[in-house]
């Protein structure tokens, strides 16, 4: 079975449901249609641009450059980890530990999956390797900011128990441990979310796209089953990356709590 | 008398430089208006905020210790207590609970407070606790922020007059208040801290 290829003519017919839209925005004085109109349009131009783009490195087929695609996927996704929380680091902290935690994740859980599981030939094949990558970002991120924004978030809201712990001679890590703890936890919630409500609430992405190119459910299943390990332990790995480093960031060799470096 | 804690040109970016000597069993008293840097002062010597300079205690240096080690001997009370777990019981050292009860008693407190929320607690019960909390570690020296500032009349002579027994017994205190009566009645030095210095009052 090959995938039903789209015409330009079906993408403009399903293109009227944006100016349905529109219309109902008007109608109901909900001042979104501008937005409607311009997130569409930048939705198309960015993913017609990654067509070319990727397309164009798959053409090339050279493990230099399907790297430098990733590296600057992470460090967009970094971007948006050190965007997201509520309170911010000082400096560029927040983007650092963001690029750190993101790339960290992401190459260990690819670079696992494509030698083992996947094993395309070669293990970097940009037809493998970036679509993976792209999927275990998305998770990724997600992990990242939402520890990294219930961890500056708690610390500066438990300022005075942290550093009365401090104070009685506890250690910074002791007097630490339980925001890094629930900061972790949020990070792994989404994940665990999703797993539960796979194939019940929801009909996984990739498993849909799949099946939709033609693909048989049950091979679409296991690829769907392998991608949710691979994303539970890019989230875990992600999650305690972010937190760790921000709560290394947050003290000094003299185990203060340093709310100084966080704005 | 021998001093327990020198402090020798303490200073940060905000405040100082200090220089204090506080002999063993003393107290030192600082008033002084909001804001000018007492609290900080407090921090600066527990080494809770960045500070330059050098603290002794009994010719050991601060420098020369792990900072927990430090604040376990030269401990600071915060004006307003912090809490970490949801029964009080659980926001006292594991090691020291045996020595909770009979201090909370010696401030008043109700006998069952140790088993309450601390949800339920009044701002003058935590108060109350948090220095029952930093004495039954027994430190060398205590910080102490305005340690009666959210207490009624009897409970403040209560406090007062613990304090004054463990300095009988050796402990010195550097403490900051705002009732002059108490820092004369306390205070076998007075300072006044002004926008960062502190004067011999």
């Amino acid at each position: 079975m090959t995938p039903i290829l789209l015409t330009p003519f079906d993408i403009a017919v399903a293109a009227s449901l944006i100016l349905l839209d529109a219309v109902l925005s008007i109608l109901l004085k909900l001042r979104l249609h501008w937005q409607i109109t311009i997130a569409a349009a930048r939705m198309v131009l960015q993913l017609v641009a990654i067509g070319y783009v990727l397309r164009f490195i798959f053409s090339l087929n050279n493990p230099a450059a399907t790297l430098i695609l990733i590296f600057v996927m992470v460090l967009v996704a970094a971007r948006e980890v050190a965007a997201r929380p509520e309170r911010r680091l000082t400096g560029h902290t927040n983007l650092v530990i963001g690029f750190v935690s993101v790339g960290f994740a992401t190459f260990v859980t690819a670079i696992l999956a494509l030698t083992t599981a996947i094993r395309p030939q070669p293990w970097f094949d940009p037809h493998y390797a970036i679509p993976l990558a792209g999927i275990i970002l998305g998770s990724v991120l997600n992990s990242a900011s939402l520890s990294l924004d219930s961890f500056l978030g708690s610390v500066r809201r438990e300022r005075q128990a942290i550093e009365a712990r401090l104070s009685l001679g506890e250690t910074y890590n002791e007097a630490i441990a339980p925001m890094v703890r629930d900061a972790i936890r949020r990070g792994l919630l989404p994940i665990i979310n999703q797993m539960s409500a796979a194939g019940i609430v929801t009909l996984p992405g990739i498993m849909t796209g799949q099946i939709l190119a033609g693909l048989d459910p049950l091979e679409a299943v296991k690829y769907q089953i392998l991608l949710m390990f691979l994303l539970s332990g890019g989230s875990g790995l992600s999650a305690l990356a972010v937190s760790y480093l921000a709560a290394r960031r947050l003290t000094d060799p003299r185990q203060r709590l340093r709310l100084d470096r966080l704005r | 008398m021998s001093p327990a804690l020198i402090v020798k040109r303490l200073r940060s970016e905000l405040a100082g430089p200090f220089e204090l000597t506080l002999a063993i069993g003393s107290c030192a008293a600082i008033t002084g208006p909001s804001g000018s840097g007492k609290s900080l002062f407090l921090r600066m010597i527990a080494d809770l905020d960045p500070n330059e300079g050098e603290v002794w205690l009994n010719d050991r240096e601060r420098a020369s210790m792990p900072a927990p080690a430090w604040r376990k001997l030269v401990m600071y009370v915060a004006a307003e207590s912090g809490w970490w777990a949801d029964m009080v019981i659980d926001n006292f050292p594991a090691g020291a609970r045996s020595a909770v009860a009979p201090l909370a008693d010696r401030l008043g407190l109700r006998a069952d407070v140790l088993n309450a929320s601390v949800q339920q607690l009044s701002t003058g019960e935590k108060q109350r606790l948090a220095l029952v909390r930093a004495l039954s570690l027994n430190p060398h020296v205590l910080l102490l922020d305005e340690p009666t500032g959210a207490l009624d009349e009897e409970s403040v002579r209560r406090v007062e007059a613990l304090l004054q027994e463990r300095m009988a017994y050796g402990t010195s205190i550097l403490m900051v208040t705002h009732d002059q009566d108490q820092a004369s009645l306390l205070g076998h030095q007075r300072y006044r801290m002004a926008a960062g210095h502190l004067e011999r009052a």
